[in-house]
């Protein structure tokens, strides 16, 4: 579990990047931020695993304040996953990359390398052990950074835009693979502008605007809302434009309609279909 | 002729085992606005470097074929030659902002084609205008979020005026209210003449904008046509391009034996093609 009590940051002292954010992060929660770029939602994952250290308030992960411990102790249960895979990238081989986080959290070469290879199969990377991370595409990089933290099994993943410069179906069997870690119990938290993504994926979403929390909650009520969507630059999911649309004809078509699946029910009433 | 014309045109990187491109035979005409999309690796970028030469005159390797941009086989003429017909903005914006300041960063082009000091400093003050860069003006262009960056980059690539617009996923690292700003400066671009290639991944922010959409594969065209026609054939679902909601709604509906009007590329389409179907 993850707790926030009023925690205030600003870069340099003179940057505010986080004026009084509380939230609870239970274990096993699957969760979208979202926010403009500046909201501070980067800002606020990098708090969870002491890469960065509250100005004011408290930052409480499983049990324990996070000043007490320090930022090698804190990745072993929140695992982060930078939006620039190249901030994080820096040996020469694909498996050394891996290999090097195992070490330092204090596994022996043989566990370290069975890790490895567990990972790499699990995200399809095998065929690019050798291979040196800055010879691969921008969207392989993302993947290997990810194998790195996720080699490292922590409890809580956090993730900053993974669907960037990600296609469909590597979208996709990205959303699979945090799924199923969920299921499995751990927590996984994205940060992304892509809405549509959050919307399929997370069942809560944490709205962030200029440093606070603005709404925070299930992720079909917070992405429908207009207030939450015009403070977050968001434009409303395809299906709730949809499902707005036909409220005012149809008014008992709910307007807070995110999914496709919800869509097609409705419509398939109104017009009557053969199924 | 065709504006941009692909003739039999293959291309391989120096010490890559496969073609990025594979006899690829493409025409683009002046005025249309092209989304290129298909999955990672496709050859969609390649395809962006063949427009201004980038490939074969800076990346080098094995070239069968011709493109022809503007008559000019591109085989004949520098990136420079180039530069004044086709605008290329980067996936990465950093890798093409190259002076200390978002002004000189914009006036860099025009002065390097030679476009008299009076038409620079409009042209820098227009920029700044339509991309809303005031508060940016004298910050340098590596201290700026992704977001401003890649407003900087095609604000710089628009003020060499040129004929063609090539983007590669300019909006990959804005937020989504921003990307539509930035969107509709380019479909404004092209419903003023100017002819727009575009790659992009999110066909549910683009496609209402585009004439036409390229769907490559392998370094092959595999589908290409108007954006309702190409998004609804089952090859999208197959290689892995993400399909707009509002049509794969409709082929859920189909499926269930209610054929709307036409294919829907938006929320709002969707919802006035149900409304004429439950009403008519």
């Amino acid at each position: 579990m993850i707790i926030f009590e009023d925690v205030h940051f600003a870069y340099d002292q003179i940057y505010p990047a986080l004026r009084g954010v509380s939230l609870q992060i239970d274990d096993g929660e699957s969760i979208a931020v979202m926010g403009t770029n500046g909201a501070g939602k980067t800002t606020l994952i990098k708090h969870m695993n002491g890469l960065l250290r509250p100005d004011q308030g408290r930052v409480i992960v499983n049990g324990v304040d996070a000043r007490e411990k320090s930022v090698a102790e804190l990745s072993r249960t929140v695992g982060l996953v930078w939006q620039n895979p190249d901030h994080q990238l820096f040996l020469d081989t694909v498996e050394k990359e891996i290999m090097f986080g195992l070490r330092n959290l204090g596994y022996t070469a043989d566990e370290a390398e069975e890790r490895c290879h567990r990972t790499l199969t699990q995200l399809g990377l095998e065929h690019l052990a050798e291979r040196s991370p800055f010879a691969l595409s921008g969207g392989e990089r993302k993947r290997v950074a990810l194998a790195s933290v996720l080699a490292t099994e922590p409890d809580v993943l956090a993730l900053d835009e993974p669907t960037i410069g990600q296609d469909a179906g590597q979208k996709e069997r990205l959303a699979k693979m945090l799924r199923e870690m969920n299921y499995e119990g751990k927590t996984v938290i994205v940060v992304t502008h892509d809405i549509e993504f959050a919307v399929d994926h997370f069942s809560r979403t944490i709205a962030m605007a200029a440093g606070i929390i603005i709404a925070d909650g299930p992720t079909h009520d917070v992405l429908s809302n207009d207030l939450v969507l015009e403070a977050c630059s968001l434009t409303p999911p395809q299906m709730t434009v949809t499902a707005r649309a036909l409220h005012q004809v149809f008014p008992e078509i709910p307007q807070r309609l995110t999914h496709l699946d919800e869509l097609e029910d409705v419509i398939l009433k109104i017009v009557g279909g053969e199924g | 002729m065709a504006l941009i014309e692909w003739q039999d045109f293959s291309f391989k990187y120096l010490g890559a085992n496969t073609l990025a491109l594979k006899h690829l035979n493409l025409s683009i005409e002046e005025g249309e606005y092209v989304v290129v999309t298909g999955p990672s690796g496709c050859g969609k970028t390649t395809l962006c470097r063949t427009i201004n030469g980038l490939v074969p005159q800076f990346h080098r390797g094995y070239i069968a074929g011709h493109v022809i941009v503007d008559s000019r086989d591109t085989r004949d003429h520098t990136v420079a030659q180039m530069a004044s017909i086709v605008g290329l903005v980067f996936q990465n914006p950093a890798n093409q902002l190259v002076t200390l300041s978002v002004e000189k960063e914009i006036a860099f082009g025009p002065e390097n084609l030679g476009v008299p000091p009076d038409e620079i400093r409009r042209r820098v003050e227009e920029m700044i205008d339509a991309f809303d860069l005031h508060h940016l003006r004298d910050k340098h262009p590596h201290e700026m979020s992704g977001g401003e960056q890649q407003r900087v980059a095609l604000a710089a690539t628009l003020a060499l005026k040129p004929k063609i617009l090539v983007a590669d996923e300019p909006t990959s690292n804005l937020d989504p209210q921003s990307a539509e700003r930035i969107l509709e400066l380019i479909a404004e671009q092209n419903r003023r003449g100017m002819t727009v290639v575009l790659v992009e991944h999110r066909l549910d922010i683009v496609a209402k904008d585009a004439s036409r959409i390229v769907l490559m594969n392998e370094g092959s065209v595999v589908a290409d046509g108007p954006p309702h026609e190409v998004l609804q054939m089952d090859i999208c679902e197959e290689i892995g391009v993400g399909v707009p909601k509002a049509v794969q709604l409709y082929k859920r509906l189909l499926a269930n034996g209610v054929r709307l009007g036409r294919v829907p590329l938006t929320g709002s389409e969707l919802a006035m093609l149900v409304k004429e179907a439950a009403t008519g």
